[in-house]
């Protein structure tokens, strides 16, 4: 795990999920269709990546299957990145 | 032939016991919406057809027959009885969409006890309000959603017991107890309880413009509508496979996600899982989904996925489409029948409603954008949005207003008898939406006549979150309001002042919106937060949220003679 991977992920468990909820979350785990971040919820999670990454991620490259694990978020930020 | 046949027929010589015949329901009878969706379909020999096909997003596979969602429900009726609930009490359904949700909703209702379903991505603030409302007595929930239910414990004293469905491993603490639905003896034989037509039977929440949200009380003779209007609107059949999409946390997922559809005996398919194009288009190929319930929001989140998707899939098995949650616009009709060769029929109901009462219905021309006519039973009218006189000139644009006395309509709201009264109006009750009606009798969607927030479908009160804002240490003072949103129609946005020593950048506009998002939810969550040096007031200092909101959608601002000269 790299460490873009790392601090989105420990971001999501810590903002996402309940403190004593004991689910296991990897970098490929469902987070949408997984029910752990919900539509309305991937504002606040693209708001923090902009805001790390010093990033603008379009709402069209914002969707829920783009969103869906840590890993295709991280496919994301380094897309805009790079840009 | 569509189930209702020729809407202008429909209309001559319409009336409600024509449902209840169907349903075999005289005057004075016992009437009871579990043993409706359960014991009587398999007493019509159906028991072993399938209630219900279930899907979770791992892929785990539930089916369940009519026998089993009877026998599955008696089995949750008779714990709840051996825990001591008695008739009339509330018992709060706080699950995902899993199978103890849809069966539990039937056996609360056969043992007598008030259902009340909450949407589980509730938090803390929001369960607590509605809880605490309602005087709940117990709350049926998933191990995942504990945390959130124990923290609001200590400020329920009515709250006696919390059921787990899936305590298997955890630690229970002092009045939680386990509940395995399939693990139980099964319950072959309950008596149910001997409810009657105005026997409440479903408290739904609801926000409003003012004060915390209310409870939307319903009957057990809302089946009455509720049987109609799934078979002649959503033309169930016996052999279709039924999608609804929406949750049970909300009325149509209990309307039309458990009740019409089981009480018309039909087969429906669930997914417990968020949204992802292809994992819906996959799910309806594989259940061969042949009429399909979905809202507006779901819709555009397809379409921007593109037709291409949608030709990767044999959807050839659906037949029918509908809409519901907030008006349905053209592009949204024309795409659905460019990508499934069907168009989306609207469908315009409420909460107090009960049931669909302004629709688009099979056969009839569908004219995209607009909202349909009313149901046969139903008398809708655009109405003054001052006087509730009934302004008969197509294009004009008023209140839709409903003549009472549909079996669905809320009986009241609970504790609130005083909201409920000031829904009417000189004989109608009075949606709060804005609308038109053509020369042809359709109905044409204008907006909300209140500052209620629709966002994706869900009506989300400003009042909730101004609330919560202010307990942030930040927010001096703070107005939500609906700003417009391709996808959801509106999303929230808040408007703050902030204490002084506070500064409003990107960082605290984060950490309010997570703030709001874990105390209510995420519905609630502002999309965006504008840091202001002063809310427009009235001279009285009362915050005129409506000068806000037009300034979002770029309209005129109205009167604001009682506007505070800063």
């Amino acid at each position: 795990m790299d460490e873009m991977e790392r601090t989105i992920l420990d971001y999501v468990v810590k903002e996402y999920l309940e403190e004593d909820d004991d689910r296991e979350v990897t970098v490929d785990t469902p987070l949408i269709s997984g029910g752990i971040v919900d539509s309305f919820s991937m504002v606040s999670l693209k708001r923090f990546l902009e805001k790390k990454y010093q990033i603008q991620i379009p709402d069209a490259d914002a969707s829920a299957d783009a969103f869906d694990t840590v890993t295709s978020i991280c496919a994301v930020v380094r897309k805009f990145k790079r840009n | 032939m569509s189930n209702i046949g020729i809407y202008e027929e429909r209309l001559k010589d319409f009336n409600w016991s024509i449902s209840e015949r169907e349903l075999g329901y005289r005057a004075g009878d016992v009437l009871n919406i579990g043993y409706h969706c359960s014991d009587r379909i398999c007493q019509l020999g159906k028991g072993g057809k399938l209630a219900m096909l279930w899907e979770d997003h791992q892929g785990h596979e539930k089916r369940f027959t009519f026998d089993d969602i009877r026998v599955l429900s008696n089995t949750i009726a008779a714990f709840l009885v051996r825990l001591g609930v008695q008739p009339g009490e509330r018992v709060c359904l706080f699950m995902d969409r899993v199978p103890e949700l849809y069966i539990g909703f039937l056996g609360v209702l056969k043992m007598g006890g008030i259902v009340q379903p909450l949407f589980s991505a509730f938090r803390e603030d929001s369960l607590l309000t509605r809880l605490k409302d309602a005087a709940t007595s117990v709350v049926i929930t998933q191990r995942k959603h504990l945390p959130v239910v124990r923290r609001t414990r200590e400020n329920l004293t009515s709250l006696r017991s919390i059921v787990v469905v899936d305590a298997e491993g955890a630690q229970l603490k002092d009045k939680e107890v386990a509940l395995s639905m399939e693990g139980e003896p099964r319950v072959e034989t309950f008596v149910v309880f001997p409810s009657t037509a105005e026997t409440p039977s479903v408290l739904h929440y609801t926000s409003g413009t003012t004060g915390q949200p209310k409870g939307a009380q319903h009957v057990h003779y809302s089946l009455i509508s509720q049987y109609l209007t799934t078979k002649w609107v959503l033309d169930l059949q016996p052999d279709d496979i039924y999608w609804c999409n929406a949750d049970p946390g909300w009325v149509t997922g209990t309307s039309y996600g458990i009740i019409g559809p089981w009480a018309n005996g039909a087969t429906q398919a669930v997914l417990d899982a968020g949204f992802s194009a292809p994992r819906w288009y996959a799910f309806l190929q594989k259940n061969k989904v042949t009429v399909w319930y979905s809202a507006p929001t779901a819709i555009r989140l397809l379409m921007r996925e593109g037709t291409e998707l949608v030709r990767q899939y044999d959807l050839s098995s659906l037949r029918h489409l509908c809409s519901v949650g907030e008006p349905l616009n053209a592009e949204a009709v024309l795409w659905s029948k460019e990508a499934f060769g069907l168009a989306f029929h609207d469908t315009y109901w409420q909460t107090e409603t009960g049931c669909i009462v302004v629709t688009n219905l099979p056969g009839m021309p569908v004219k995209p954008g607009s909202m349909g006519k009313p149901f046969p039973g139903i008398t809708a009218a655009i109405v003054d949005l001052k006087t509730a006189e009934p302004i008969d000139k197509p294009g004009a644009v008023g209140l839709i207003g409903l003549k009472p006395g549909w079996p669905s309509i809320i009986r009241t709201y609970w504790n609130n008898p005083t909201g409920y009264a000031a829904k009417f109006k000189n004989g109608w009750y009075l949606t709060g939406d804005r609308a038109s009606k053509d020369r042809d009798g359709y109905f044409w969607f204008v907006g909300r006549d209140d500052d209620v927030i629709n966002t994706g479908g869900h009506l989300v009160g400003p009042f909730e979150i101004e609330s919560a804002l202010l307990e942030h240490p930040a927010v001096a003072e703070s107005a939500a309001v609906a700003k417009p949103d391709p996808t959801n129609m509106e999303v929230v946005k808040a408007f703050v002042t902030l204490k002084p020593g506070h500064e409003g950048n990107d960082d605290l506009e984060l950490e309010i919106m997570n703030f709001i998002r874990k105390r209510l939810s995420p519905l609630a969550m502002p999309q965006e937060i504008e840091f202001v040096a002063s809310l427009p007031k009235t001279r009285s200092g009362k915050i005129m949220r409506r000068v806000l909101r037009a300034q979002e959608f770029g309209e005129p601002v109205g009167d604001i003679s009682t506007l505070m000269d800063e």
